[in-house]
């Protein structure tokens, strides 16, 4: 964390109210803090993208290709002719400012180019401009403006300062989803090579290795077993996890923090062990190694290349279908756009819990499930033994993930599983949770550390709604099912409700577990100590 | 997926609204008819200039409701100085004496449901 | 402040011409019978062109429904139906409720930094209730006018001016809707002016509709409750125009020409104007698709191949450490 970051209290000190501000002719201005680096030449070289160079967003050149503005008025058109979200977008919006205070980014800094209807004004200014009557005929006077490099700057920072997240879209009377704008804005930018390091280098690590941290299949090997082995010292069970396995019934696709980053290798820790109760006949994959997919966050094209391999790898190794770990955008990519990208997946069976029989019909043309789905029907018919008391020293509530909440509609499942698992849960204000929820401020490839400023400015709304349960209940973890969460919440929490932690579901679902030959649990998967009152009655 | 079936009902629809008028008067629409007065009229001159009573004739008649029944007063004084007794069986319905034919025509094409009616008696009609 | 003063500024001069082109004898066979066909006419290829020949021409390449409530999945937990529709009758449902109540505005609250510093979510309803009482007493008024339009008075017309006109207030009757129009667009545009992000984000394109509305419903108003006018004559202009015999009868207050001239712009600016969004909110694919995604496939007509790594190509390269730390190999 960067040591020149205001406290808390200086960054709650936001001014809602512009005076004598004229986005038109306002110019973005890129502090230390607040935006990521640019992509390095390698990585766009490796992929294949436009314009690989060294330059930096505080340059003045750019080192633009010189057809630049051809290059995007191209881009725009030819994505309003295959998207009719965005010729939509861009017509119907009547700026009523319903949205305007929605958004996590606009809360926390205050900048008026970060209410979602002026983070769409960018780019429909442009299209105005170039693409409308009266944009033509009456310019500015009509909010259009020319496209030059000050505008594109002012592209680059915006639409790297959304997280996708899509809550301005839930009050939209029309349904206007900047998540779409961003995307088609980032599409145009990747066109001239304007893109960040943090989404980029992810995705050449993912086309090469199979996940976003450039794994290779050795080393992905190597953590499931490091994870493994501290998992058999909390337990006493030993797990062999089955990589690459032919034949297995099902593909289990995660993450790769699952396998690789602290807090979220207890999650995996918690999917081991749930699959070991069960007797899953399962396979992880070392080549479809990441269900992420921060192809999302630079282009469609990006998304469908990084997201192939699923499907792939499922024919390949013969399984009959997929299940998904906690992850918030892979779920968007998984449920809204890989059966179209990608299938039909009519190689696979529609999904069926081999433990309970349940047919998962609301996922038989994708076949993929939610691991959240596929644990709450496994607690329902009574198939896990589960010992709530083991979390007792865990005082819960639940972060919904963006993705989850606002592109599925996940909000049931893992709150059930909560409930079944510890018994101490309370819910965040609600009009910080379930379609509602706050980002965690760092989604969307923004969850790197030279944008630290702006990540705890976007997680000030998420911050505040912890610090209130922590304060009024003692809530010490809060539970999420992304890894994107799980890598960028630690730090806001510490900032924003110090004496807080971060897990998933599935490690308190880990944790609750009664396994068959396991040791006397007195830690729970994390080392940590866990509530004595139980063992004290016991003894 | 262009649900171009969906779009192309949608815009019938907004069509056929918009147009609504036009359609509803080609299948039920009838001819407008004009007020008519009877040949022999018991005055030669209205209590005041016609284009002033097409605009204002029900706010003249309130006013002389207003008058009589809350302040007990019964005459009224013209623009030309002439006096008339405000009331509407006894002056207006003197000369417009059918209902039917005079106050209903221009009401019921313009949708308005005047109260007069609600209290007196029309002379030739059944209430 | 700016943008208000430009609109302000382009809608009087409008107003002005308007008014002085109401006052010409020679003018009013324009404003009563030309003007107002083209203007129906703009309107009618405008929203068609737009509607079918933009926006219908474009594809939905992918089901993106914002999902505002639990999903359909398990069959013991119960989905949100309307908030977060599975099938064809839930998406008529919510765009149901989207289109007649404004359900997503519905959800707007408030954002404040309260002192401690600490978030607070409160109100936010004002515009929501604004937006309603303009848009349906807008509704309303268009079809009580109907009374003109129709002869015999088409029965809706004149149940709907009985209903409007309950409370009996005064001669000619006050309509509830003339009262709450005015106070919904009265609001919509003085927060447009005085709050200061509206003001910020407000274009010109923002102030001028509301300003040509409020003056449609003042001239309107005027000529109901305070100036009146000769409706068997109007009546007779209305018939003239939807019977394709334009008429403009003498003795018609140059008000209404002003009214009618206003109604005019009004409908040939839809189509190129924000106001669009009546018929794009039909249109918006987070609103009016069923998140049933994993259960029917959505085809995407333009999907094209793209480079890939494929599982091959990935053996090849890591052939050794895979080999060496002991996983499967397909070539071995």
């Amino acid at each position: 964390m960067s040591e020149k970051l205001p406290k808390p209290e200086e960054l709650s000190t936001v001014d809602f109210r512009p005076v004598d501000y004229d986005w038109m002719t306002a110019k973005a201005t890129f502090r230390k803090g607040t935006y990521s680096y640019q992509a390095a030449p390698k990585n766009l070289k490796y992929l294949g993208l436009a314009n690989p160079r060294e330059w930096s967003p505080i340059d003045d050149d750019w080192k633009l290709p010189d057809n630049w503005k051809t290059i995007i008025l191209e881009g725009l058109r030819e994505r309003l002719d295959k998207f009719r979200s965005l010729g939509l977008f861009m017509d119907i919006c009547v700026r009523c400012g319903a949205c305007a205070d929605k958004c996590h980014f606009y809360i926390g800094s205050g900048d008026p180019k970060n209410m979602p209807v002026l983070r769409a004004e960018l780019l429909r200014s442009v299209y105005r401009r170039y693409f409308t009557t009266t944009g033509k005929m009456f310019g500015a006077l009509a909010g259009a403006r020319e496209l030059d490099v000050s505008l594109l700057k002012e592209w680059f920072y915006y639409f790297y300062q959304c997280t996708e997240c899509r809550r301005c879209s839930v009050y939209c009377p029309y349904g206007i989803d900047t998540a779409e704008i961003t995307m088609l804005g980032r599409e145009l930018l990747t066109l001239v090579g304007c893109n960040i390091n943090w989404v980029m280098e992810p995705v050449a690590n993912c086309f090469r290795t199979g996940n976003h941290l450039g794994i290779q299949p050795h080393a992905f090997k190597d953590n499931i077993e490091f994870v493994r082995d501290e998992l058999e010292e909390v337990t006493g069970i030993h797990i062999d996890p089955p990589i690459n396995k032919k034949g297995a019934e099902v593909l289990f696709v995660t993450p790769s923090a699952d396998v690789f980053a602290s807090p979220a290798i207890y999650t995996l820790m918690g999917y081991m062990l749930l699959f070991h109760h069960i007797g899953l006949d399962y396979t992880f994959s070392a080549y479809a190694s990441d269900g992420g997919n921060f192809g999302l966050f630079a282009s469609h094209e990006l998304m469908k290349r990084l997201n192939a391999k699923n499907y792939a790898e499922a024919k390949r190794l013969g399984v009959k279908w997929i299940l998904g770990g906690e992850c918030g955008h892979m779920w968007r990519v998984m449920h809204q756009y890989m059966a179209t990208m990608n299938g039909p997946a009519d190689f696979l069976e529609v999904p069926v819990s081999p433990v309970t029989g349940t047919r998962f019909e609301h996922a038989r043309s994708t076949k993929m499930v939610h691991i959240c789905e596929f644990t709450s029907d496994l607690i329902r018919h009574g198939k896990l033994k589960l010992d709530k008391s083991r979390n007792d020293h865990r005082v819960v509530t639940f972060h919904d993930s963006c993705n989850p909440a606002r592109s599925v509609g996940i909000l049931e499942e893992p709150r059930y599983v909560l409930r079944n698992v510890v018994n101490q849960f309370h819910e965040m204000p609600e009009n910080t949770i379930r379609e509602h929820t706050f980002c965690c401020g760092g989604g969307a490839g923004l969850g790197n550390d030279e944008n630290m400023e702006m990540r705890l400015r976007g997680g000030m709304p998420r911050g505040h709604a912890v610090r209130h349960v922590r304060d009024a209940h003692g809530v010490n973890l809060l539970a999420c099912i992304c890894a994107i969460d799980k890598a960028t919440l630690p730090a806001l929490v510490d900032y924003w409700s110090p004496g807080v932690d971060v897990g998933g579901v599935h490690e308190l679902v880990g944790n609750a577990l009664v396994m068959e030959g396991e040791n006397e649990r007195t830690t729970d998967l994390r080392g940590d100590p866990m509530a004595t009152s139980k063992g004290e009655s016991d003894a | 997926m262009h649900d171009s079936g969906k779009i192309l009902a949608g815009l019938v629809v907004f069509g056929a609204l918009v147009t609504f008028p036009v359609w509803y008067h080609a299948a039920w629409g009838g001819p407008l008819v004009k007020p008519r007065l009877p040949a022999d009229l018991a005055e030669k001159e209205c209590i005041a200039p016609t284009a002033y009573m097409r605009e204002h004739h029900m706010e003249l008649l309130n006013s002389w409701r207003a008058q009589v029944v809350r302040d007990g007063h019964r005459s009224w004084t013209g623009e030309n100085g002439r006096q008339w007794r405000a009331s509407l069986t006894k002056t207006c319905l003197r000369c417009h004496a059918n209902k039917a034919d005079f106050c209903d025509t221009c009401h019921s094409s313009a949708g308005v449901k005047p109260v007069c009616f609600d209290c007196h008696v029309d002379p030739k009609g059944k209430n | 402040m700016k943008r208000f003063l430009q609109a302000a500024m382009l809608f009087g001069v409008l107003l002005a011409g308007v008014v002085v082109a109401s006052q010409a004898q020679g003018l009013r066979s324009v404003l009563g019978t030309v003007l107002p066909y083209a203007a129906v006419a703009v309107l009618l290829v405008g929203v068609i062109y737009r509607v079918a020949g933009v926006w219908g021409r474009a594809p939905v390449p992918f089901r993106i429904p914002t999902s505002c409530g639990q999903q359909k999945a398990l069959s013991w937990i119960k989905p949100s139906k309307l908030d977060n529709p599975s099938t064809t009758l839930g998406v008529i449902g919510r765009m149901a409720l989207e289109v007649l109540v404004f359900r997503s505005l519905f959800r707007n609250v408030r954002t404040q930094l309260k002192p401690g510093p600490k978030l607070a979510y409160v109100g936010g309803w004002e515009l929501w209730a604004a937006a309603m009482a303009f848009h349906w007493s807008f509704l309303l008024i268009v079809l009580r006018h109907m009374r003109y339009f129709t002869e015999p008075v088409a029965g809706f017309a004149t149940m709907l001016a009985a209903l409007d006109g309950f409370f009996e207030i005064g001669v000619p009757t006050l309509y509830v809707t003339n009262v709450l129009i005015v106070a919904g667009l009265g609001y919509l545009l003085l927060r447009r002016v005085f709050d200061p992000q509206l003001r910020m984000i407000s274009l010109a394109a923002d102030f001028f509709p509301l300003l040509l509305l409020l003056s449609i419903v003042v001239t309107g108003g005027l000529m109901r409750y305070f100036g009146h006018t000769d409706v068997a004559s109007i009546k007779e202009l209305a018939i003239g125009l939807i019977t394709f015999h334009p008429v403009v009868p003498a003795g018609i207050g140059s008000l209404f020409f002003v009214h009618l001239t206003l109604v005019s712009v009004l409908l040939a600016y839809l189509p190129f104007s924000k106001l669009m969004h009546m018929p794009g909110v039909f249109l918006s694919p987070t609103r009016n698709l069923a998140n049933n995604n994993r259960a029917e496939r959505h085809v995407n007509p333009w999907n094209a191949p793209v480079k890939v790594h494929t599982y091959e190509e990935w053996e090849e390269e890591f052939h050794d450490k895979i080999e060496a730390c002991g996983l499967p190999l397909d070539k071995p």
